[in-house]
């Protein structure tokens, strides 16, 4: 049995009704791993202690203990969320060797739940990049074609569901970095509201835009793994102090007189025409199971890639800092005083794509331009986030593409960087508003690459856009995220 | 002279102002630090309340707006005792500003401008030894909760700012909120000076001094740099704009920094924190638990009860002589005066010798106030009181007890003392009669002779009056 192929919520069911262990299912995501992490280059570090771990879930079992529904669940995580005792990378010759001293809040809720951590996962570094390109570490391949990238900045986690090296995973998304590579592999996403999953412990890019979120095969498996993570947090100021009533109980797949916002401005020009055409086709199939369908406008989204990107610029200059050679992670062999080590630690120990961003920042926070630029995108912030409350006042949720385009060969735009940072066009303004999205899969190319839909809901609406997500997943058959080719 | 000064404060908080480590000095090197204060990737800082509660104190106390809404900043440099390589502060809008304080310099009151007071995280510290190559970071002291109070530039000598930052040092541990050990670094100031010409209403170009790290060197140092400034003028040189590092041993200041080399520190809103939203009513509770405060009562000590500035200042100054003087002073039994000799002889003389504090003493307002009481009314003498004085501090007995049970009660009966008298004039005539004639420190023998008949029981002043009655007759 290819228990790697399962979903969560079939193997939950599967490990109470005694149908496969908790080991078995360990083994199984072991061996897969060992046939096709070669190829795929999701993982950037494997976890020895998985299969003790899973025994450990099977011997409480057989004692008739009440578990978590993840408990026994292999799960991979992104390099940027801190575990302690296991190196934590970034994907960045920075921090190659950091292991640090505790975990992340969310780690510590895996981990009582009884999930089986198989790895940690490749990134773009410091979780800068759509394509999993910038990684230091290692280049990461779609498993739906091994010459095209998996997306990024978490296409390790994407990646790694969809070559069923792990079940479900955890990625990080501050501009569309869980979402788009979703939409890539072909697998499910959620970027939750901003302050729903506690940020402490995830290594900072972006502070005001950074959001933990679950990626899986289903909306089931993804709406359990955001129940779990989810929750107010004293260690995270900005985390919300709110009820969080379960998502997965509250799954519903009917969509009569559901109100689908579409914005123009998210279907114009560099959208491919097929990645439209499947995401109409996907509108369609929700308006004739009962949805109402109602065009609508964004004015602001011209604007919001180059909001974004001198936000989170700004952010992550100043973030990335610590990174310094003094205290932890990479430090230049040769300098001379202190100024020369600082120098040559964050030449040699940074790739081009984080210098670029932190030389993008540092500049918009200078003196002197800090008004023209960091303080104008505030405003257009505020602008933007008005814009969709609006909207959200018309409509129940917002459907528009994904990513422009499907998965691009490797290599293809690692040298255009303004191409690369266009291809966000549709993921980045739900971080600079800071509402919730999930990417699902809405059909694939003539060659067999997956693309991608995106449902933004308002505020704290996850059950929403869950419930929209899982009425699609059901209406089109269900998602098929593993690739039979590899 | 024109001076500006920046005082910072470290808090006396429990725990930092960002994580819940422990707030303390002296401890072994990086022993009080968590992931937070070490800024190790991926955690978040979160605000005590405390300390925004100990900053408003202080902005009450100055006389500040305080602002109820306000954010914290990022203050981006890179040094090795700072471990995020930014400090978080704030920047544009802080949380007390538009406040004065008043001192008082050579008896007049002088009003200074308190532009702003902010909250800050402290910094770690390097340390140099020979013992090893290069230089250690001790992380102990990073996220201690700072507050910055940055003045109006109104002081116009050195007698001025000594005067502010005593105030400010006092009215620090009148309200609690710091424990203002200067050699421990919990108070360090930056000076800005400026000269021009008498009457001119523009200022000078400043230069800003580092590194003062006492009141006395803050004296020094702007005695030294207003001569400086005056020297290049008057030579016909332009004072530039820069940071200067002052050097107490050597008494003189040194470039740090020019202006074109002036840090950008990139301030921008910190997204790790919420905006800082205080209740009114939590700012009208904080305003309420402020004492009357050192600088006001020593405008009441010499305006009201006519002691001088230097005595005002050094009761007012201390917490617990104030309390001991004003509770005196409320009963109402002895002179201001009184009172304020015996806190600043007697009984600061035990506190310095034994270096124990007043209330650690049986010593209470109420047997103070007895024995001085006792004093004025001539029932015992100057030095009687002195052996009361000890005997309360050793047994913790009542003063009127002790006068009792010593006898030490001076004799006033008028009867009893004409009796005396007469006869010790009747035995002295040699003295009488040279008092007579003209001699008259004979009158000093006689009284004298008086009291060691009366083994000083006697009462001196009334001895004296009867003996000099009885001599004119």
């Amino acid at each position: 049995m290819k228990l790697y192929e399962k979903t969560a919520a079939e193997l939950s069911d599967m490990l109470r009704a005694k149908e496969c262990s908790a080991v078995e299912l360990c083994k199984d995501i072991i061996e897969r791993t060992n046939a096709v992490e070669d190829k795929v280059g999701a993982c950037v570090t494997r976890c020895e202690d998985a299969l003790q771990k899973a025994e450990a879930v099977d011997k409480a079992f057989a004692e008739g203990k009440e578990l978590h529904p993840l408990a026994g669940i292999p799960i991979g995580i992104k390099d940027n969320i801190s575990t302690k005792g296991i190196r934590t990378t970034c994907a960045s010759k920075m921090l190659e060797n950091y292991v640090p001293p505790y975990n992340a809040t969310v780690m510590n809720k895996v981990e009582s739940a009884n999930m089986i951590v198989t790895g940690k996962l490749n990134m773009d570094e410091f979780a800068m990049g759509s394509s999993t390109e910038t990684s230091y570490i290692k280049k990461t391949h779609n498993p739906h074609n091994l010459d095209c990238v998996p997306g990024g900045s978490s296409g390790g986690s994407a990646a790694c569901v969809a070559a069923g090296e792990a079940i479900v995973s955890l990625g990080s998304d501050t501009g569309g970095s869980i979402r788009q590579p979703s939409a890539l592999c072909g697998t499910v996403g959620l970027k939750p509201t901003y302050g729903s999953v506690s940020r402490y412990g995830l290594v900072a890019f972006a502070s005001s835009l950074d959001q933990i979120g679950p990626i899986g095969k289903s909306v089931k498996d993804v709406s359990m793994l955001y129940d779990l993570i989810c929750g107010h947090d004293k260690m995270d100021a900005t985390s919300a102090y709110r009820e969080y009533p379960g998502t997965f109980v509250g799954l519903n797949n009917d969509v009569k007189g559901l109100c689908i916002g579409v914005p123009k401005e998210y279907f114009g020009e560099g959208i491919d025409s097929y990645v439209k055409e499947s995401v109409f086709n996907a509108i369609k199939l929700l308006e004739s199971n009962g949805a109402i369908v109602k065009e609508i406008s964004l004015p602001s989204t011209e604007y919001a890639v180059n909001t974004y990107y001198i936000i989170a610029s700004a952010e992550a200059s100043s973030n990335l800092a610590r990174f310094d050679g003094v205290k932890y992670g990479f430090r230049a062999k040769e300098y001379d005083g202190l100024i020369d080590m600082y120098q040559k630690t964050r030449s040699e120990g940074f790739g081009d794509e984080v210098k670029r961003r932190i030389m993008l920042g540092t500049f918009v926070l200078s003196s002197g331009f800090y008004d023209a630029y960091y303080k104008k995108a505030k405003l257009v912030q505020r602008k933007i986030a008005q814009e969709f409350s609006q909207a959200f006042k018309e409509c129940d949720v917002i459907i528009t593409p994904t990513y422009p385009t499907p998965a691009f060969k490797i290599g293809e735009n690692i040298d255009d960087p303004l191409k690369m940072y266009s291809g966000d066009i549709c993921t980045v303004t739900v971080n600079i508003a800071g509402l919730p999205a999930i990417s699902v899969p809405c059909g694939k190319t003539e060659s067999g690459l997956p693309l991608g839909m995106q449902m933004i809901g308002a505020k704290f609406a996850e059950q929403t856009i869950l419930n929209t997500a899982y009425a699609y997943e059901t209406l089109c058959g269900g998602f098929s995220c593993i690739p039979d080719t590899l | 002279m024109v001076v500006g000064l920046e005082v910072h404060a470290e808090l006396n908080t429990k725990s930092k102002i960002y994580c819940s480590c422990r707030n303390a000095f002296g401890l072994e090197v990086n022993t009080q630090v968590c992931p937070v204060c070490m800024g190790m990737p991926g955690t978040l800082p979160t605000l005590n309340e405390k300390v925004v509660e100990y900053a408003v104190k202080m902005g009450h106390a100055m006389n500040c707006k305080i602002n109820s809404v306000c954010k914290q900043d990022r203050k981006n440099y890179f040094y090795p005792d700072l471990p995020k390589a930014y400090q978080i502060s704030q920047a544009e809008v802080p949380l007390c500003e538009n406040g004065y304080l008043d001192v008082m310099v050579d008896g007049e009151e002088k009003r200074i401008g308190v532009t702003r007071i902010h909250i800050e995280e402290d910094a770690g510290k390097l340390l140099h030894d020979d013992a090893f190559a290069g230089s250690l970071v001790d992380l102990n002291r990073c996220g201690v909760p700072l507050i910055e109070i940055v003045s109006e530039p109104d002081i116009r000598s050195s007698a001025e700012a000594k005067a502010y930052l005593e105030t400010i040092k006092s009215i620090l541990q009148y309200i609690n909120i710091s424990d203002c050990k200067m050699q421990e670094g919990s108070i360090r100031c930056d000076v800005n000076v400026s000269v021009r010409e008498k009457g001119s209403k523009e200022f000078g170009t400043r230069c800003e001094m580092k590194n003062v790290n006492s009141f006395s060197a803050a004296v020094r140092g702007i005695e030294y740099e207003f001569k400086r400034q005056i020297e290049v003028l008057e030579a016909g040189g332009t004072i530039m704009q820069e940071t200067r590092r002052w050097d107490d041993a050597k008494g003189m200041s040194f470039t740090m920094r020019s202006k074109e080399d002036a840090q950008d520190y990139r301030y921008f809103p910190e997204p790790d924190l919420l905006t800082i939203v205080v209740d009114e009513k939590k700012i009208q509770e904080l305003k309420e638990m402020i004492p009357e405060l050192p600088n006001i009562k020593i405008r009441r000590y010499v305006k009201e009860l006519g002691l001088s500035q230097v005595d005002a200042t050094l009761i007012a100054e201390d917490m617990e002589r104030s309390s001991l003087f004003d509770t005196c002073v409320e009963m109402g039994k002895c002179k201001p005066k009184s009172v304020s000799n015996w806190i600043l002889a007697d009984i600061a003389k035990f506190t310095n010798d034994t270096g124990k504090k007043i209330s650690e003493t049986p010593l209470t307002p109420q047997k103070l106030s007895d024995l001085i009481e006792q004093v004025e009314k001539g029932v015992i003498s100057n030095s009687s009181a002195k052996k009361v004085f000890q005997i309360i501090l050793s047994t913790g007995k009542a003063p009127l007890d002790i006068i009792k049970e010593e006898g030490m009660a001076q004799n006033s009966d008028m009867g009893f003392l004409e009796n005396l008298a007469k006869e010790v004039l009747a035995n002295n005539e040699k003295s009488v009669t040279d008092y007579k004639n003209g001699k008259t420190n004979a009158l000093g023998y006689l009284v004298g002779q008086c009291m060691k008949a009366s083994k000083g029981k006697a009462n001196p002043g009334i001895v004296k009056e009867i003996v000099i009655k009885m001599l004119s007759e």
